[in-house]
């Protein structure tokens, strides 16, 4: 099974602006309301900013805890699925996630995970950051870029 | 509404009542938002020639239309109004961060703060939930401290808060109002207003969505901005920040420098904003939605203020480091840090302090009144002790914490020839003595010494002006900009994109009517911005400006810059006079400086002329007085 794509932030580059937010709310039909958006950042202060989202786990464990058998898994691409009929707002799903990933709608009372903007040529949050921190992409391939800028630093920025 | 939350939230600390009431479009579109709403809601609000510590003195929150969208750097703007207790006038401050948008989202477009409460306290706007809560645990703390609490307490990480430090609460009149840790509504004093009304801090949380009324046509033309906001125009504020303009100040003599009896400074290569981003900078990050981003947090690695961090711009830099004789960044980046804490404004408590440097010097205060400090020029290490001791009031502190006017008045010795202020507020970092346009906008600036209400420096340093020289059109000039600084400060706009609106009133007027839905013409938005300067100096007569306030510092006039390419440049009393004459006469108002029935009835501010009537006819009869009494004189001749 080819390893699911997710949208990862790089820590370096993101600058906690909030675009990301404010673009997965519009899209969601909420605009510029953060407490909708799939994805979230964290200043941690005073130089700490991460946009975190959902990274499409195997085997996720939000999946495993859901007690109504709301959430699922799609086969195809590995998003959370929810199943907002089945779905009470319990929050066990939210309590698994580790990352913080799973938002609760404030109306509704269901949870809203990132769905990677099914339908469009790229997730919104991906098109529109300025300065290009989040991408589309497995573990496998951050894997292989880690690998190289760490040698490019270690070894190259050293000779040259 | 769209854009606009539509409503005005009242709070009497008083008597603990809260309020909220419409906000009326004729209202929105003829104020827009920010200063413009600051300044009428202050003039409707507040009873004349109130003390600014009076409980009648409202404080004011406001933000512009676009606030809590993704229009670019307009995210997370607001303004603070209220009487200023520095120049007694007109008093605005403006801030960013994520507050505003956290406000918006609250439901609201101003809040007016009324009254006094008995003991500490502060405001938890949790959308229509207001409630006024217990800061006894609160005060004394600082506004680090006081947000951490707060997020704390209330169980939420993602609560907003704007708070006070210890100088706000101790009636600082440089006292000032700090978001998000470092983030501040810096000038005129506003957090010693907030102080006198025993109120720690605003919290905010909001839940609503912000509706624009042309969600696809804002997200497009946002694109074009986002674009821009990358672009040449921007460059600046994203590489090397505001420090860049330390060396090139330095080159064009007006870098003020050992609290301005030099314009440039020896030691400027090692505070430069290139010195600055090699050694010190960590992290360059953003406002809420802004794709520009250009806060440079600078941390220091080694030495005695090892660990700190420090959000650097040029004029703290520019306050803390030439003004006070400082060529070591890690002194000028402690002073910042400290200013944030206790929640003093960073620039006027540089002069300050350059201030008591000087006095230092010249032996009227010692090292009995310091608390051992010592406070020669260039002192670096002790220097950052000053701002503790002013936001407590400690020693020689107290004194200082009146500002430098006060502080001068009090102290004697000819200490008001270097008490470098206009209306009470301490300068910021452009020698004027060698910038003459930016001297003609500093010298009618309508919250004192300021070089953000008119950007006039802009023509001086590019060249487009002779700026050793006065001239006829600079009073066009300093109108023009203030005009269009008033609605980049109502719309509120993040100056640092001023560059990125084309026209400028095109894109401002297009980017407001996308969100807001109504109709706004180029040239609507441009009377707007001439209604609100002259709503603001309507303001400023009422409680006792004239054109004897609209002058320059002492030194700026009477020493020459002894130093540089602008060496023996100073602004005579001729030439101010000269300046001020054009530019009264360029906005239609009086050789007093006071504006016409006629120029009130164009803006549609007839309702207020009664302000300035009894002016207006008193200078009409001395005028006639003086040509029949010339007359007069050439008769008998």
């Amino acid at each position: 099974m080819p390893e699911h794509e997710f949208v990862a932030a790089d820590p370096d580059k993101c600058v906690g602006c909030g675009i990301c937010e404010y673009i997965c709310s519009m899209q969601k039909g909420h605009p510029f309301n953060p407490l909708y958006s799939r994805i979230r950042f964290v200043r941690i202060y005073p130089i700490v900013n991460l946009g975190v989202t959902c990274r499409l786990c195997e085997d996720a464990p939000c999946v495993i805890a859901c007690p109504r058998k709301a959430l699922e898994q799609s086969k195809e691409n590995g998003v959370i699925l929810v199943d907002e009929d089945k779905c009470d707002g319990c929050g066990w799903c939210i309590e698994a996630c580790e990352f913080g990933a799973i938002t609760l709608d404030p109306e509704k009372k269901v949870v809203h995970v990132c769905d990677l903007c099914e339908g469009e040529p790229q997730p919104k949050c991906v098109e529109w950051c300025p300065e290009e921190a989040l991408e589309l992409t497995t573990r496998d391939r951050l894997a292989k870029k880690a690998r190289v800028s760490a040698v490019r630093k270690l070894l190259l920025e050293t000779i040259t | 509404m769209f854009g606009y939350a539509g409503k005005i939230l009242h709070v009497d600390l008083s008597n603990g009542k809260t309020a909220t009431e419409p906000l009326e479009e004729d209202f929105a579109k003829a104020y827009i938002g920010g200063t413009g709403f600051g300044v009428k809601t202050l003039l409707d609000h507040q009873k004349p020639n109130v003390d600014p510590f009076d409980p009648e003195n409202p404080l004011i929150f406001a933000l512009g239309p676009m606030a809590g969208t993704m229009v670019p750097a307009m995210g997370s703007k607001y303004g603070v109004f209220s009487k200023s207790p520095e120049s007694n006038l007109f008093g605005e401050a403006y801030s960013t961060g994520f507050w505003g948008a956290e406000l918006r989202r609250a439901g609201y477009d101003i809040i007016v703060i009324k009254g006094k409460s008995k003991k500490p306290v502060y405001l938890w706007i949790d959308d229509e939930a207001v409630q006024i809560m217990d800061a006894a645990n609160l005060w004394g703390q600082t506004t680090w401290e006081a947000e951490d609490i707060i997020r704390k307490d209330l169980g939420d990480p993602y609560v907003r808060v704007a708070s006070i430090g210890q100088a706000g609460e101790n009636l600082v009149r440089v006292g000032c109002i700090m978001n998000d840790r470092t983030r501040a509504a810096g000038r005129t004093g506003l957090g010693a207003v907030m102080g006198s009304k025993k109120l720690k801090a605003v919290a905010v949380r909001g839940s609503h969505d912000v509706q624009v009324a042309d969600p696809d046509g804002l997200a497009e033309f946002c694109k074009e901005l986002y674009e821009r906001c990358r672009g040449p125009s921007t460059r600046k504020y994203r590489t090397l920040g505001t420090a860049e303009n330390v060396l090139v100040h330095n080159r064009l003599a007006c870098l003020p420098t050992r609290n301005w009896q030099s314009a440039t400074f020896e030691g400027a290569e090692t505070i430069s904003g290139e010195y600055l981003l090699e050694h010190f900078v960590v992290k360059i990050q953003a406002c809420s939605a802004c794709p520009m981003r250009c806060e440079h947090i600078a941390y220091i690695p080694e030495g005695p203020f090892k660990g700190t961090y420090g959000r650097m711009e040029y004029q703290p830099i520019y306050a803390w480091g030439s003004c006070c004789g400082v060529d070591r960044l890690e002194g000028v980046i402690k002073a910042v840090e400290q200013c944030d804490l206790y929640g003093v404004d960073a620039i006027s408590t540089g002069v300050i302090v350059a201030f008591a440097m000087e006095c230092y010097e010249k032996g009227l205060i010692t090292k009995d009144d310091t608390g051992g400090l010592e406070l020669n020029f260039g002192s670096w290490e002790d220097m950052p002790k000053m701002v503790r001791k002013i936001a407590l009031r400690e020693d020689v502190g107290d004194v200082l914490a009146e500002g430098v006017k006060r502080a001068s008045e009090k102290m004697g010795g000819g200490s008001e020839k270097f008490a470098m202020h206009i209306k009470g507020v301490e300068m910021t970092g452009y020698d004027i003595r060698g910038l003459k346009t930016a001297a003609l906008g500093y010298a009618v600036s309508r919250r004192g010494a300021d070089h953000q209400r008119h950007g006039a420096y802009g023509v001086d340093i590019s060249g487009k002006v002779n700026r050793f020289k006065v001239g006829k059109g600079r009073g066009k000039i300093v109108m023009d900009g203030e005009d269009f600084y008033c609605i980049a400060d109502s719309m509120i706009i993040c100056k640092f994109t001023r560059g990125i609106w084309q026209g400028p009133y095109d894109d401002l007027a297009k980017t407001y009517t996308l969100v807001t839905g109504i109709p706004m013409t180029p040239e609507e938005l441009y009377k707007a911005g001439e209604r609100i300067s002259n709503l603001a100096r309507l303001y400023n007569m009422r409680e006792g400006l004239t054109r004897a306030d609209d002058t320059l510092p002492y030194r700026v006039m009477q020493l020459p810059i002894p130093d540089g390419i602008a060496k023996g440049s100073r602004v005579t009393k001729k030439e101010l006079n000269f300046l001020l004459d054009d530019y009264y006469e360029t906005r239609g108002w009086t050789r007093e400086g006071v504006p016409t029935q006629e120029k009130l009835k164009e803006l549609e501010l007839d309702a207020y002329f009664k302000i300035v009537e009894k002016k207006v006819k008193e200078e009409k009869v001395k005028v006639k007085v003086r040509s029949r009494s010339k007359k007069e004189v050439s008769k008998d001749a």
